[in-house]
Parts: C-alpha cells; sequence; structure tokens
C-alpha cells in the first residue's frame, strides 16, 4: 500500500517473521503427527509381509499378522537365529549403524547397498495359526539399487527355503509406468514357484531380456520392458541375498532342517 | 461486505462457468496423474481445495504488509508450509492413499491454481472471500478429476472407489478392460472431451478468433 512497505527492514521483517510462524506450523505437524505415522508404517510392512506369503484375506491386518507371523532375528554371518527381542531390533536403523553392521567391499556388493547389518530379521509365516508350529512359508527382507532409488521388497519362500512363493515390493522410487512395474502382481507372479538357488546352492535366478524367459525353466523370468536397469537391481538384489554375504547361510541350515528343531 | 449472491457465484462459478482446468487450462499435470482411481482423484481434490482456499486466506490477510519485491516467495512460503502440514495430516491419517499419490501431494505446491489464484484474486481481496474463491477454484478442479477419475477407473479396471461394478474377463465376468486409460495420455483424451462438451453446452466458453 504505501511506500513503506517496500523498505529493505520492512521486507525483512515481513520475510523472517512468517518464516518463523511457518516453521512453527510445518515442524508441529511433524512432530504432533510422528506416532500415528510411525503406528501406519508398521502396519503397512506388516500387511505387505503378509501380501508376500499371499495370506492376505481382509481381516484385521495386527490381529492376523499377530496370528500368523512369527518374528525371529538371523545372523547373516553364521546363519543361526539370535537370541533377541525382534520388536526392539531396528533393522533398517542398524543397516548404517556401524557397530552393527558391515561395509561391504565393491566384489562383494552386487546389490550396490553399501553396507549391511549383521542381523536381519526373518518373518516365520504359518497358515493355521502360530501354536501349530507347521511353518508354511518364510519372508526375507531384501533391497537394492535400481535406477533412482535402493527398491525394499519382501521374498517369501517355501518352508524347503529354495522356491519361491512371493515377492512384494513395498518401498521404491522407481519410474512410474516402467520400473515401478516391479510392484505389477502380473510381474510379480512370474517369480512363484521358481527356485532361488540351483543344486549347488548357488545363486539361480535369471532375469532376462523380455519375451525370452523359458516358463518352464525353474530359474528364468523376463525382465521388465523399458525398465531394464530397474530388471537389473532386481537381479543384483537376487544374486546378493541368495549369495553368501546375504541369506545363503540360514538357508542353507533351513535346508538341512533346522526349522524342524525349533 | 460483499452479498450472499456475489459469494455464491465465488464458489460455483469456477465449477462450470470458469472451470480452472476446462477454462483456464491450469492444473493439468497433477490432474493427468491422479486420476486413474476414484479415491485417488478425491484425496487429491480435497487436499487441493484446502490448499487453495488457507493459503488465499492467510496471503489475503497480510496482503497489505507484503512488499511487492518479494511477494511471490512470501506467497510461495505459505503455500509450501501448507502442503507439508496437509502431507502430513494424510501420512497419518489416510496412509494408503497418501503412499499412492507419493510425490503429487507435495507437487500441490506447484500447481498453477494455487499461484494463480494467489497472485489474481488474494493479493486485492478480503479474507473471506479470498477463502471463498479458493474454495471454489478447488472445486472446479475436484469436480473435473472425478469426471476423469470415474471414466478411467470404470472403464480401465472395471471398478469404482475399488467395488467391482464391470466384472473383468481375468475374473470370469464380461468385460475387457481398457489398458490405454490407466495411462496418462487417456486423461489428456478426456479432458479435451469434457472442454469441447462444456463449449458445446456454453458457446461463451469459446475463444475468440
Amino acid at each position: 500500500m504505501s511506500n513503506n512497505n517496500e523498505s529493505i527492514g520492512k521486507t525483512f521483517f515481513v520475510v523472517i517473521g512468517l518464516c518463523l510462524i511457518c516453521a512453527i506450523f510445518v515442524a508441529g505437524s511433524a512432530v504432533g503427527l510422528r506416532p500415528k505415522q510411525t503406528e501406519n508404517k508398521l502396519l503397512d510392512a506388516q500387511k505387505n509381509i503378509l501380501v508376500a506369503t499371499g495370506m492376505l484375506n481382509g481381516e484385521d491386518i495386527k490381529a492376523q499378522f499377530e496370528k500368523h507371523v512369527q518374528v525371529r532375528l538371523v545372523n547373516l554371518d553364521t546363519g543361526d537365529f539370535v537370541d533377541q527381542d525382534p520388536l526392539t531390533y531396528d533393522y533398517r536403523k542398524m543397516m548404517k549403524d556401524p557397530a552393527g553392521s558391515i561395509t561391504l567391499d565393491e566384489k562383494d556388493d552386487t546389490a550396490k547397498i553399501k553396507t549391511r547389518a549383521n542381523i536381519a530379521p526373518v518373518y516365520m509365516a504359518y497358515a493355521d495359526g502360530i501354536e501349530t508350529k507347521q511353518i508354511t512359508a518364510i519372508v526375507l527382507p531384501v533391497h537394492g539399487y535400481g535406477l533412482w532409488s535402493t527398491m525394499h521388497g519382501f521374498l517369501a519362500l517355501d518352508k524347503d527355503g529354495n522356491t519361491i512363493k512371493g515377492l512384494n515390493y513395498y518401498e521404491h522410487g522407481e519410474t512410474p509406468g516402467l520400473g515401478a512395474e516391479i510392484q505389477n502382481p502380473k510381474w510379480v507372479a512370474q517369480f512363484v514357484g521358481k527356485k532361488l538357488a540351483d543344486e549347488n546352492g548357488q545363486p539361480a535366478i535369471k532375469i532376462l531380456k523380455p519375451g525370452n524367459a523359458d516358463p518352464a525353466s525353474a530359474y528364468q523370468v523376463d525382465g521388465l520392458s523399458g525398465a531394464t536397469i530397474t530388471s537389473n537391481g532386481v537381479q543384483n538384489t537376487f544374486v546378493f541375498w541368495s549369495g553368501a554375504k546375504g541369506f545363503a547361510p540360514f538357508l542353507a541350515k533351513v535346508r538341512q532342517g533346522a526349522l524342524n528343531n525349533g | 461486505m460483499a452479498s450472499a449472491k456475489e459469494m455464491k457465484s465465488l464458489v460455483f462459478g469456477p465449477v462450470f462457468a470458469n472451470n480452472p482446468i476446462a477454462l483456464q487450462v491450469l492444473g493439468i499435470c497433477s490432474a493427468l496423474a491422479v486420476t486413474t482411481k476414484l479415491d485417488k482423484a478425491l484425496v487429491m481434490g480435497i487436499a487441493l481445495m484446502l490448499v487453495t482456499a488457507f493459503s488465499s486466506m492467510f496471503i489475503s490477510m497480510i496482503r497489505n504488509h507484503i512488499p511487492s519485491s518479494v511477494r511471490i516467495i512470501v506467497q510461495m512460503t505459505i503455500i509450501a508450509s501448507l502442503v507439508i502440514v496437509v502431507d502430513q495430516i494424510l501420512k497419518a491419517y489416510a496412509y494408503n492413499v497418501a503412499k499412492e499419490l507419493s510425490v503429487f501431494v507435495g507437487l500441490i505446491i506447484t500447481n498453477c491454481i494455487v499461484m494463480g489464484r494467489a497472485e489474481a484474486y488474494a493479493m486485492k481481496s478480503p479474507p473471506l472471500m479470498s477463502f471463498l474463491d479458493g474454495i471454489g477454484n478447488g472445486l472446479g478442479y475436484t469436480v473435473l478429476l472425478v469426471i476423469v477419475a470415474v471414466v478411467r477407473e470404470l472403464f480401465g479396471s472395471g471398478t469404482l472407489l475399488g467395488v467391482e461394478i464391470l466384472p473383468l474377463v481375468s475374473a470370469g465376468g464380461w468385460y475387457v478392460p481398457n489398458g490405454l486409460l490407466l495411462m496418462p495420455p487417456s486423461a489428456f483424451f478426456i479432458i479435451g472431451l469434457l472442454i469441447w462438451a462444456l463449449r458445446t453446452w456454453r458457446p461463451e466458453q469459446q475463444e475468440q478468433h
């Protein structure tokens, strides 16, 4: 209105004052709503684990998860279960924490994740309830770098520790319509029934150029058209997590019957 | 104080007579991205309506103190803060939709409708009128988004709000979904057809040559 508005003092006053007020609002909403958001994230993770096993049935997710899924912690180097409370273990945080993770050298780091936690959670799914002690699926958390982002997913295996039951990518930043098709149920369905490792226990899943995979093969899967680098990222994720620095020691014990002893 | 009639025209004028998408052709980018499903379009529409209304109101409240040399930055600061607050609320109370909308909630900041109303209307009008103007333009945006989303979700995936309407062949029904409708270009076609229909119905919206 008046010329006074245009003075340098007034300009600074308005801008700084406004920024302070806005900052209070933004910080207040972020801090105030955090507990609710954390709860949502947890619920979402539980849902994604159930999706990977194919058990999601529309019931209350929390109740279903508690009834059918047991969380265990595994030492990735030895493949043994660790006696520690899984509920207080923060896997995402430990990945980056030097005290609880190892730095991978370039040769080992096929999935380009730089560091790997020493202890990882695994999820034992019991289709008829935990009390039956009949494991129907083992869900492993996997992640690897795609084109733009680290892609986080859950890989569900049959109780033989080798046959894939499901794959569910739940967090990634790949291109919508191209790389983001890793979430497409049709694409993911190709993995069901494939074998993670060959007779010698070596990582065997092969993601080929679209249209080249032989459906009869136990290891071959079609990649995504228009998303070569994302497909390579998925391939690398499989190589790493089914390899010696990933879940191979644990899965070797599963194949020898470690789950039968409790 | 403005009359009730004027207020009414502020709220309902932008729905058909002066629709921000159909007549001014603003905010097209998000209209392409969030209209594959009706629930996404509804949440996005409501989010944009609230941001436009409140940003217009706050900007109008301090309009006499905004130095013109930094007015765009001041407007952006207010809009951006509101968008972050809306994003946080969505993440807390509508997590699944918020996840699907992902970056598009954040991109409300760059939506031309919000900036356009702030600059064109709120800078020279009183707070209440600016608020109603924001509601009106948000409503116009929402209505158009909802129409596009109904077409895309119904014929693209055979559902509305996730409820099956047309049984799909893949699920044992008779309807073969049109995959093109799930791709962004289809929204362009639908918006184009809507603009055509709207300008035939209201010839005064046609541009003069």
